[in-house]
């Protein structure tokens, strides 16, 4: 039985029943890590020894009957824009690259009270901005299904971590498909979460309005069990919401019989690959046998969510990223006067996109332009909400694809920005609009790589497309994991 | 469509946003925005007459919580986050004026 195959929930049971222990998980992944992460770079920082310690800790829980929770015990990744004491949190920036946190971020203080072990840190576009995470200052991260091609991003080494079983699950950010689209190429299972569920607080922003953390892992159950945990209010960040946070595991189990599945066929149907149009008809084809109702929809503004996008996130990111002045934390690369701080030490501290998308934003929201742009793009984002607000009104969920392509070969679109900015066609509106939504894998290509599919769901529904993606992996759609 | 970005015009933006552009930098740059921006277009394209300006998500307004002193017993390593000297507890950054 090699324990780094299992899945989380499987991991937890084992060990609340006393028949492994935290230490033997934690051992059996870091012998995985030290076989393949030389040839996949999922991480930026290894915890081992904070890992061992942990684990030591949350078996001597066990032994006095005092475990914290279900994940007690259990190894996780963070993607590294969240913060945590434990080690450095760079952002994959040379901006970056020696800080240290005085605190924790609320989704780590989290998962640590609820007994969580700490593996590592995981590989990330700079600053979450890409969707290969070839733009980490630490190289690409490869796929574990081929080492040719990437692993997708900008959640790109929490998912490879997940797929290449280095921990038990992990926790990724998603601003425009960050965490389902590594997800798809991966073929893991990853939550992003609607705006508001979970705090941001003390993970580096990259647009303030649309970023959310979220699980990625093998199953959608292990997806609940720790959006579990992490989902709720915080006092340290005023955008998340009294929702109540339901029991999400125990909801998983309940069918989905009768339940509404729209399909917005229009949007996708030319132009996604034959492979990935071949694993939604299955899916389709499962959610009817589970007793889904299959309804047609239409998403009319959708089309228009990635230009939206791309307007509105540059906007937010070119403020956002003024913070890297060079006085207060990361690298100061003058000392000379306060013009030649700010501007050596962002020119020499960030890399070609986050430059690109800074420019973007400040051309933007300048004065001359911010009308026929920014403020254009905020009223497509109103009726790409509409749109949405419309489907509920006959839906319970929607079906997608989540990418046209599965995953491509490391060095392609990095010289063709837009081509690289319509990964995310499928996966902008929801994010725009702030729904939830769960990419998990839907089939494999003729050559073999993973292919996934989405449901999204209204804002706060997460117990819902949690329960029909479980439902689906329940009746066998559960891509087998590398190994 | 005219151009709307040359390199200079890449290089008075990044002026704007603090940023210096090697002559390639801005030479790569400047086509890259072009199109990007072309990109955009397509939105001009839809009407958005009396369409009102979604800025977030979930409605909240006027979060409130208590006006409570917490401490912060991290100051220390606060400070030691920036890269520049310290005296008395504070930044040292050359002078302004």
């Amino acid at each position: 039985m090699n324990l780094a195959h299992k899945t989380l929930s499987e991991l937890s049971k084992l060990f609340q029943s006393g028949k492994i222990s935290s230490r033997d998980i934690v051992e059996a992944f870091i012998t995985e890590i030290e076989a393949k992460e030389k040839e996949i770079n999922a991480f930026v920082t290894t915890t081992f020894d904070t890992a061992r310690e942990m684990a030591d800790e949350a078996d001597a829980r066990y032994k006095n009957n005092e475990l914290l929770s279900p994940l007690d015990g259990m190894p996780l990744v963070l993607k590294d824009v969240i913060c945590t004491t434990e080690c450095k949190t760079t952002a994959c920036s040379n901006i970056l690259k020696n800080f240290q946190s005085p605190y924790d971020a609320t989704v780590w203080r989290k998962l640590k009270e609820a007994g969580a072990v700490l593996l590592g840190k995981t590989n990330t576009d700079e600053f979450t901005m890409g969707a290969s995470t070839q733009t980490s200052i630490f190289g690409v991260t490869k796929n574990p299904h081929d080492l040719e091609r990437v692993a997708g991003g900008s959640s790109g080494g929490s998912a490879a971590a997940v797929a290449a079983n280095f921990c038990a699950g992990a926790l990724g950010t998603e601003t425009n498909g960050s965490i389902r689209h590594p997800s798809h190429f991966c073929g893991v299972t990853g939550l992003k979460v609607s705006y508001g569920r979970v705090s941001r607080w003390g993970t580096m922003p990259m647009a303030s309005s649309l970023d959310v953390t979220g699980p990625i892992a093998k199953t959608a159950e292990d997806c609940a069990l720790l959006l579990q945990a992490i989902a709720g209010k915080d006092l340290k960040d005023s955008t998340t919401t009294e929702d109540d946070v339901p029991p999400y595991t125990t909801n998983l189990e309940r069918p989905i019989r009768g339940m509404r599945i729209g399909i917005p066929r229009a949007f996708f149907e030319n132009g996604i690959d034959a492979d990935v149009a071949q694993v939604m008809e299955s899916a389709e084809e499962q959610l009817r046998d589970l007793g889904a109702e299959i309804i047609d929809i239409d998403l009319p503004h959708a089309k228009y969510a990635v230009a939206a996008y791309y307007i509105i996130a540059p906007g937010e990111i070119s403020s956002n990223q003024a913070r890297y002045d060079g006085i207060r934390f990361g690298e100061c690369a003058s000392k000379e006067n306060l013009e030649k701080i700010y501007t050596e030490t962002r020119s020499e501290g960030f890399g070609e996109e986050v430059k690109r998308r800074i420019l973007i934003g400040t051309f933007v929201l300048s004065a001359g332009y911010s009308d026929q742009y920014y403020r254009q793009a905020q009223r497509v984002r109103t009726l790409i909400r509409q749109d949405f607000d419309t489907a509920w009104k006959n839906v319970d969920a929607i079906l997608s694809p989540v990418s046209p392509t599965p995953a491509f070969k490391i060095g392609e679109n990095l010289d063709d920005p837009v081509k690289m900015y319509l990964e995310d066609m499928f996966l902008a509106p929801s994010c725009l609009a702030g729904q939830c939504g769960i990419s998990l894998p839907g089939g494999t290509s003729d050559n073999g790589l993973p292919i996934g599919v989405q449901i999204i769901g209204p804002a706060m529904e997460e117990a819902r497309i949690l329960q029909i993606a479980h439902q689906m992996q329940q009746q066998g759609n559960k891509l087998t994991v590398y190994s | 469509m005219t151009s709307k970005f040359s390199p200079d015009d890449v290089k008075h933006l990044a002026q704007l946003a603090k940023l210096k552009l090697s002559a390639e930098e801005a030479n790569t740059f400047a086509p890259q925005l072009e199109n990007i921006v072309r990109f955009f277009e397509q939105l001009q394209e839809v009407n958005t007459k009396n369409v009102t300006e979604t800025s977030q998500t979930t409605g909240l307004e006027n979060v409130w919580r208590e006006d409570k002193i917490d401490s912060c017993s991290y100051e220390k390593e606060l400070l030691a986050c920036s890269p520049h000297k310290k005296t008395e507890e504070q930044i040292c950054i050359p002078k302004i004026l």
